[in-house]
């Protein structure tokens, strides 16, 4: 790929509030957006996409809008292809043998994230990612949230200094760690891990922050500070997490897309789908009966 | 009367507990005996160098063995007095007394002197070897480990390289021969030398560096590149600094078994006498690569089959096999130091 073509993300703008973006308009008619929620403008648009692992399909025919600063939420039974659409959001999926995108396409801000113009790296910059198991770099604290910067080759020690303190009061951990930037990420709690693992994404500053499984390994204090921090970034910040919890996403996400087999059965807003869900596979889910 | 329950305890006739015992026995004999044998060969070595490495008054190291090239000893009666004077003294012996113009000598050829060209040109063999080895093989590892996708070309690759540790040392030599000093046409050379041994240690510096590499979590990597890493960047600053720890040390150790290694170099960058060291005389700076040396394996081979065998050379074949023993174990000793230190750095 040239250099010319290495950035589009970046220098892409985002569309104006007033009128709907132009690039979006010609496929939203065929996305189904969330039902029953105020127009908002879509960010991600996931249209009837296909994805594969070699030979086994993991995604059918998928379809979906998931709007600016909202949280969404991913549920299903295990093995539904929750990951697999996080991952395909910021082609982490490229990174596996024989995966693909089969047919359909994934529009950032109108942006096919599969064109040839896209640089990976580029939209991995805009497109943060929390792992499940978190995984704080064997480094210090500071090293940590400063690697995404570096990267792109930020020196000035106080510009770093600013991003550091800045991403660690986001992830509300600088209280926690302000006296220990420069101890190792490591020595710190599960939780404090994972928030710092929040942290190292929001210092880069993308416009969406994809979450698997955040809290899955931590315990109730923890994880209600992550949940706490998820409502904080939205102001700022897309976010489309995957959860088993069902008070997880009933408590964090505004909008909720259940999953099964492959498929999306139903995504409409998160008090539509917990109180009064259209399909019938839902309402087993969300009341415990399958899953 | 015994009680049912010390009864139900009781050990069973048969020949259960000889064979368990005779096991024990078996195992234990067997490790004492490898322990023995290494016991014989390093007292043996200790023994009978260190009267030449060491000696008994101030400074208590024989600083010329360390410090002085190989020379002939010249063994001769003056005044009823047995003599024993290497080259350089032996000539001002003879330069100061009138009489010595008679003196009938017997020469020992390379009993006298020391070995300091042997350690130069053994470390430079190691030091050149060891650069070209870690960087072939952490890039061939790094290659097959983080970016060629499983196919039956790579398997094949790997096999490839598992074999290459099977063949057999001298090999080894004949294949540097015909390639670097032959085909290349860089003769007896420093730089054939380091090439050959280079080849040799491969198999080891890339298993290790695979394992090393294999071993770094995919947590790591995935967690660098949803940074916007590009793969040689994750590769760079979040994978090879935790692997170095395990790489370095085994190939250090690799290396430091094929330092030991004369096949290889027999051929390719021994010399077996040589009267300037390695960095006199040269014309041009690129003439250091291709210029043989001397080395310490050789020099005991030398001197243990190559020359007629006297009262006088067991002490320098024990002396440099003492010196060598000592420098290996630096080598080795250095590996692991360097381990434990960067282990500290990196732990997860
Ligand atoms: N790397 C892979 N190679 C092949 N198949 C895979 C791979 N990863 C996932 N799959 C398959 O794709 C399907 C969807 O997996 P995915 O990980 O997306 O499920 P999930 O909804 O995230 O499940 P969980 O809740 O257990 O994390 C599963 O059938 C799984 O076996
Ligand atoms: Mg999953």
């Amino acid at each position: 790929m040239s250099a010319a073509t290495l950035s589009p993300m970046e220098r892409l703008p985002a569309p104006p509030p007033s009128s709907p973006s132009l690039a979006v308009a010609p496929v939203a008619a065929m996305s189904a957006p969330a039902a029953d929620l105020p127009p908002s403008r879509p960010i991600i648009d996931i249209d009837h996409v296909d994805f594969f692992y070699g030979q086994s399909q993991a995604l059918h025919d998928v379809s979906l809008r998931l709007d600016e600063k909202k949280v969404t939420a991913f549920i299903g039974p295990s093995g539904c292809g929750k990951s697999t659409l996080l991952r395909c959001l910021n082609r982490m999926n490229d990174l596996i043998d024989g995966a693909r995108v089969a047919k359909g396409s994934i529009r950032i801000r109108g942006i096919d994230i599969h064109a040839p113009a896209v640089d990976v790296i580029e939209l991995r910059k805009r497109v943060g990612m929390v792992f499940q198991k978190s995984n704080p770099f064997p480094k210090s604290i500071y090293e940590n949230i400063t690697y995404g910067l570096r990267l792109q080759g930020v020196k000035d020690k106080g510009r770093l200094d600013a991003v550091v303190e800045k991403s660690l009061r986001g992830a509300a951990l600088w209280d926690e760690v302000k006296d220990r930037l420069h101890a190792s990420g490591l020595g710190l709690s599960g939780g404090q891990q994972q928030r710092l693992c929040i942290a190292r994404a929001i210092a880069v500053e993308p416009d969406i922050i994809l979450m698997d499984e955040p809290c899955s390994a931590l315990d109730p204090i923890s994880t209600s500070k992550v949940e706490e921090l998820i409502h904080e970034l939205k102001k700022e910040f897309t976010i489309v997490i995957v959860t088993h919890n069902m008070q997880q996403a009933a408590r964090c996400s505004d909008q909720t897309a259940f999953f099964y087999l492959g498929r999306l059965i139903e995504f409409a807003a998160t008090r539509t789908i917990f109180m009064n869900p259209s399909n019938p596979q839902t309402e087993a889910y969300v009341s415990g009966r399958f899953g | 009367m015994t009680s049912p329950t010390a009864t139900h305890f009781a050990p069973r006739p048969g020949l259960g507990r000889t064979w368990e015992r005779g096991a024990l026995w078996l195992f234990r004999v067997a490790t004492y005996f490898i322990v023995l044998c290494g016991a014989f060969v390093f007292g043996q070595i200790f023994w009978r160098g260190a009267p030449t490495v060491f000696t008994a008054h101030a400074p208590f190291v024989n600083v010329a063995f360390f410090t002085e090239a190989p020379e002939s000893l010249h063994v001769f009666a003056y005044q009823g007095e047995k003599m024993e004077l290497g080259d350089r003294a032996f000539n001002a012996f003879k330069a100061a007394h009138a009489d010595a113009g008679a003196i009938k000598d017997d020469s020992y050829v390379y009993s006298a002197g020391g070995i300091f060209p042997c350690i130069v040109g053994t470390m430079l063999l190691v030091a050149g070897s060891m650069g070209i080895a870690l960087f072939l093989g952490v890039s061939s590892a790094i290659y097959l480990n983080e970016y060629a996708r499983d196919s039956a070309f790579v398997r094949f690759i790997r096999l490839a390289i598992l074999n290459l540790a099977g063949v057999p040392s001298i090999v080894f030599g004949l294949f540097g021969f015909g390639m670097f000093v032959i085909f290349f046409g860089w003769n007896v050379s420093l730089l054939a030398g380091w090439f050959t041994l280079a080849f040799m240690v491969l198999p080891v510096v890339i298993t290790a560096s695979e394992e090393s590499l294999k071993a770094v979590p995919k947590g790591f990597r995935e967690g660098s590149l949803a940074l916007g890493a590009t793969k040689w960047q994750t590769i760079r600053k979040n994978v090879l600094p935790y692997a170095l720890p395990g790489i370095l040390t085994s190939s250090i150790l690799g290396i430091a078994r094929v330092a030991g290694e004369t096949a290889p170099i027999m051929f390719t960058a021994a010399y077996v006498v040589r009267d300037k060291l390695p960095w006199e005389g040269l014309e041009k700076w690129t003439d250091f690569f291709f210029q043989g040396v001397m080395a310490l394996p050789y020099h005991i081979y030398v001197v243990s089959s190559k020359i007629p065998q006297n009262e006088y050379t067991a002490r320098v074949q024990y002396g440099t096999a003492f010196v060598f023993l000592l420098i290996v174990a630096l080598i080795a000793s250095t590996s692991i130091v360097l381990r434990s230190r960067l282990r500290n750095r990196y732990k997860w």
